[in-house]
């Protein structure tokens, strides 16, 4: 029986590795702040008794993840994708496919893995949940849509009521309920601040919804939290709430999208017409703190998509190359076949390894929020922990979407190349090839264009949030054969740091504006480079990883600070001219 | 083998002896009322108490190069062991029936020590109870001493409604193994078992596949169920059940671990894993009244003396259709050739 957990050894290495760094986040104390001291295995027979207990724990659920998404999601994928989600007099049916992997997920109570056990859930770690992503998506990445939208009961978790989290949270957990996130709008895509749908309250201060939603993943679900314009007569994001309501008839599903991948997945035009709805939090948070906090773990989400669908190309490339004959070898042992393998490999595996640390410190950010509020609660001090959550915040504000960014353009990087080994039979039906390039497509574009996630980097990027890392990074002793590498990095560094001054000494914005996506890929490397020097540390395999990524990355760094200093970018200033008709 | 040719004309529906059959293919309408003395049977109608008999096998579906010997047998130790797939089907049928009517699922082995991991994956899918059935004097058992030792067991735990399995191992093929507990507890048996229709009070209603097409059959219980793979589709491991039950340990395991450690004694291990409901119960020979001539390999009959690979092709089998002529000309075969009678 082949199982998606067990057969990755790169996942297991990091998972293995959780219990061996503090470098973003650390388990020991994660799992710990979740398990209040490990006082919950008194009530629940499935928590944890301590540490070990807990890991282990968590590694048998992955196996019964493995398990599922390698011998019962994966065979029914191409069927989910040729019937794809329906609509019909306004009821959406998702594919036969998917139908029974959310049957089976429920079934394994897989639907509340991060929400608390009184409400039914698993109480995972959340980067422990983003693993089962990864796997979960390795095996259909449509599904994740689904699976991976566990983040709006958190979300409700975290700022609804108690009444609210006893209404909503026990049936997600059961898989009767599932989620949908309304922001989206005709007018406001990546501008948030101009959404328009409407909430009103009447006189008994019951709020109604009105207007129009586009382009919402799982419109057709239970429960909606929508994005609303509480405050009339306000053009930002200051005059918008968050609202949640039960779906089906209280609004219309208008149609579904017709679209280039992930069928399995529904994405609804919505229209609210007077829908019944409960604010969530306090009013006015609902786009600078509700969704803001949202969007840590929906850029995790889709990016444990993107690793997924790269995991999948990759393997099917290299299984491909090795089976696939031509000028009487296989293709596998031609070195420009076998360069765009390793290529492959050495991206996904870093990739992850950027994935995880990012998870971890979601985790370690949110543990610490946990941690002030009980010792606000018992009356505690909690300086010593706000100023680590300070910190914390700062790099989960960069780490999230430097791994968005790099992990779904990679993801499609990735696709492109399987195809490209697969020849003119990669771009037919009948191999998965082709379904992998579709679907990857996407991640780059929702939850937060690249473009989009640039601009939430670069000011940490700008900042040089890490600079003490790098600087403990830097005075780190390697191994001889690792020295020329960590002399690399030191290289790269000084690269960011002078096409850093350089692009603050010009002050254009515009050239600034530009700029940013090279200096947040200049730093990107820093942070990929020193994880993999750490890793490289710890198994000598990968080493070799470490070599092709960082000397790549050395190449790219010049590049990248070529196109700061050269005036490259100068000719914007005529974009006009040059777009002309 | 005389019993293989017997069951296989038994479970193709022909003799069919204690159920009463209506509707679709065949008519007979005797019913068997069934009273055993000492069976506690369950008189609130709606809650049902069901024994599974699960056996763990090796994957042969997934045969790998180096498990592949020279002379062309397999080598069974490199091999994974598995949970017989229609044993895991057998299971999700009980505790369906579990889920609509109430009750309590059972999940027993006859295995060595090394079976305990099948049972773990039984109480990982909702099995209530597990029973570890194993010692020395047990191995080279055949289908014979296997269900003498499995009926025993059974009326060792006794009060059950239904006591299901898989119809046969991947590794045996025989089939035999269900029909002879069965057998041996003088209970009605419904082999092929495609879908439980109904259970109503003392009453089971189940549609049985037979060779080109099913019939309906209805019996009193309790009854022994064999199941055929299209019954159900096995339900995967629940996260909550794997996380409290992973710790669970046969009497056998928790030996081990004691003689590993000169600090754990195994009374208070078994003290302690009892009172975490951790402990998977354990029968071995002193446990249960049994005969050991019957047991292991004095108790087999049934001797290997020929393994060979055949080819079958068309033209060697006859048909038999399910009418009252043609099964009269079976049966006058059956005692012709020596096997009945």
């Amino acid at each position: 029986m082949s199982n998606y957990f067990l057969d990755n050894k790169d996942l297991l290495f990091h998972f293995d590795g959780f219990s061996r760094r503090d470098d973003f986040g650390d388990m020991r104390s994660i799992v710990a702040t979740a398990e209040d001291a490990y006082g919950q295995a008194k009530e629940f027979n499935y928590a944890p008794v301590n540490f070990d207990d807990a890991m282990e724990n968590y590694a048998k659920v992955l196996e019964v993840v493995g398990d599922l998404a390698a011998n019962r999601i994966a065979p029914r994928t191409a069927g989910v994708d040729h019937e794809g989600a329906t609509i019909h007099d306004g009821i959406v049916s998702y594919a036969k496919g998917t139908q029974d992997n959310l049957r089976e997920l429920a079934q394994a109570d897989l639907m509340g893995m991060v929400l608390p056990r009184k409400y039914g859930g698993l109480n995972f770690p959340f980067t422990i949940y983003m693993m089962a992503v990864e796997v979960v998506s390795r095996a259909d990445a449509s599904l994740m849509n689904l699976f991976g939208l566990q983040d709006i009961a958190d979300t409700i978790r975290k700022f609804g009521n108690e009444r609210q989290r006893q209404e909503f949270l026990p049936k997600f957990c059961t898989g009767e309920y599932t989620g949908a996130m309304a922001l989206t709008e005709p007018d406001a895509g990546s501008d948030l601040q101009s959404i328009k749908l409407q909430a009103y309250q009447d006189n008994e201060g019951q709020w109604y919804l009105r207007g129009v939603k586009r382009f919402i993943t799982n419109g057709s679900g239970d429960v909606l939290l929508v994005l609303a314009r509480s405050e009339p007569g306000t053009k930002d994001g200051r005059g918008l709430s968050m609202f949640v309501c039960h779906g089906g008839n209280n609004l219309k599903v208008r149609r579904i999208e017709n679209k280039l991948g992930i069928h399995g997945s529904p994405t609804c035009e919505l229209q609210f017409n007077d829908t019944p709805a409960q604010l969530v939090g306090s009013r006015k948070f609902g786009l600078i703190k509700y969704v803001l906090d949202l969007m840590y773990r929906a850029r995790m989400g889709v990016s444990a998509q993107a690793l997924g669908i790269s995991q999948a190309a990759y393997e099917e490339a290299l299984q491909y190359a090795k089976d696939r004959v031509q000028f009487g070898r296989s293709i596998y042992s031609l070195p420009a076949v076998s360069n765009i393998l390793v290529d492959m490999r050495v991206t996904l595996e870093v990739n992850r390894s950027l994935f995880y640390a990012a998870a971890l410190s979601v985790d370690r950010k949110e543990k610490l929020e946990e941690s002030i509020e009980e010792l606000k609660e018992q009356g505690k001090p909690f300086a010593e922990q706000m100023a680590d959550l300070k910190q914390a915040v700062k790099v989960a504000n960069l780490l999230t979407p430097v791994t968005k960014y790099v992990l779904t353009e990679s993801a499609n990087r990735i696709a492109y190349d399987a195809l490209q080994i697969h020849g003119g039979t990669g771009y037919m039906k009948e191999f998965r090839v082709e379904r992998l390039a579709r679907d990857a497509r996407i991640t780059n574009i929702y939850e937060g264009t690249s473009q989009m996630q640039i601009v939430a980097a670069s000011g940490q990027v700008v900042n040089d949030i890490l600079k003490d890392y790098f600087d403990k990074k830097e005075a780190d002793e390697y191994p001889g054969g690792l020295i020329p590498l960590a002399n690399c990095l030191k290289e790269i560094r000084q690269i960011f740091y002078e096409s850093l001054k350089y692009v603050i000494e010009k002050k254009d914005s515009s050239f600034q504006d530009v700029a940013s996506k090279d200096l947040v890929e200049l730093y990107s490397y820093l942070i990929i480079g020193y994880l993999v020097m750490d890793e490289a540390k710890r198994d000598a395999r990968k080493v070799f990883i470490a070599n092709r990524y960082i000397l790549g990355a050395l190449a790219l760094a010049r590049k990248n600070t070529e196109s700061i200093k050269s005036g490259l970018y100068s000719d914007l200033l005529h974009a006009d001219e040059i777009l002309r008709d | 083998m005389p019993q293989s040719f017997f069951f296989a004309a038994w479970k193709h529906g022909i003799v069919n002896l204690k159920c009463s059959v209506f509707g679709m293919v065949t008519k007979r309408t005797t019913v068997y009322e069934l009273h055993l003395p000492g069976y506690p049977f369950n008189e609130k109608g709606r809650m049902y108490r069901s024994i599974v008999l699960v056996k763990q096998v090796p994957d042969t579906a997934n045969i790998t190069g180096n498990v592949m010997q020279d002379d062309g047998t397999v080598n069974r130790a490199k091999l994974p062991a598995i949970l017989n797939h229609e044993d895991r089907i057998a299971l999700e049928v009980a505790l369906q029936v579990k889920d609509q009517y109430g009750g309590t699922v059972t999940a027993i082995t006859m295995g060595p020590p090394r079976a305990s991991d099948i049972l773990r994956e039984c109480l990982y899918m909702g099995a209530d109870h597990a029973c570890l059935i194993t010692d020395r004097k047990f191995a080279g058992a055949d289908t014979l001493a296997t269900s003498y030792v499995l009926s025993e067991a059974i009326k060792k735990i006794g009060g059950f409604d239904f006591i299901f399995a898989g119809r046969q191992a991947i590794d045996g093929d025989t089939a035999q193994v269900g029909p002879q507990t069965a057998e041996k507890l003088h209970i009605p048996q419904i082999t092929y078992l495609e879908e439980i229709r109904s259970v109503n009070g003392r009453t089971v209603e189940a549609k049985r596949k037979i060779e080109g097409g099913y019939e309906i059959v209805r019996c009193t219980l309790p009854v022994l169920i064999t199941v055929v793979k299209d019954a159900a589709s096995p339900r995967p491991f629940k996260a909550k059940r794997v996380m409290a039950y992973k710790g669970a340990r046969s009497l056998l395991e928790l030996e081990k671990l004691a003689e590993g450690n000169s600090l754990l004694s195994v009374e208070e291990l078994v003290g302690e894993y009892e009172g975490r409901s951790l402990l998977i119960e354990t029968m071995t020979m002193d446990d249960l009244r049994l005969d050991a001539a019957r047991c292991g390999v004095h108790g087999s009959p049934t001797k290997v003396h020929k393994v060979q690979s055949v080819v079958l092709s068309g033209g060697e089998h006859e048909i038999i259709e399910p009418t009252k002529t043609d099964i009269g000309k079976l049966i006058d075969r059956l005692f012709e050739d020596h096997i009945l009678g």
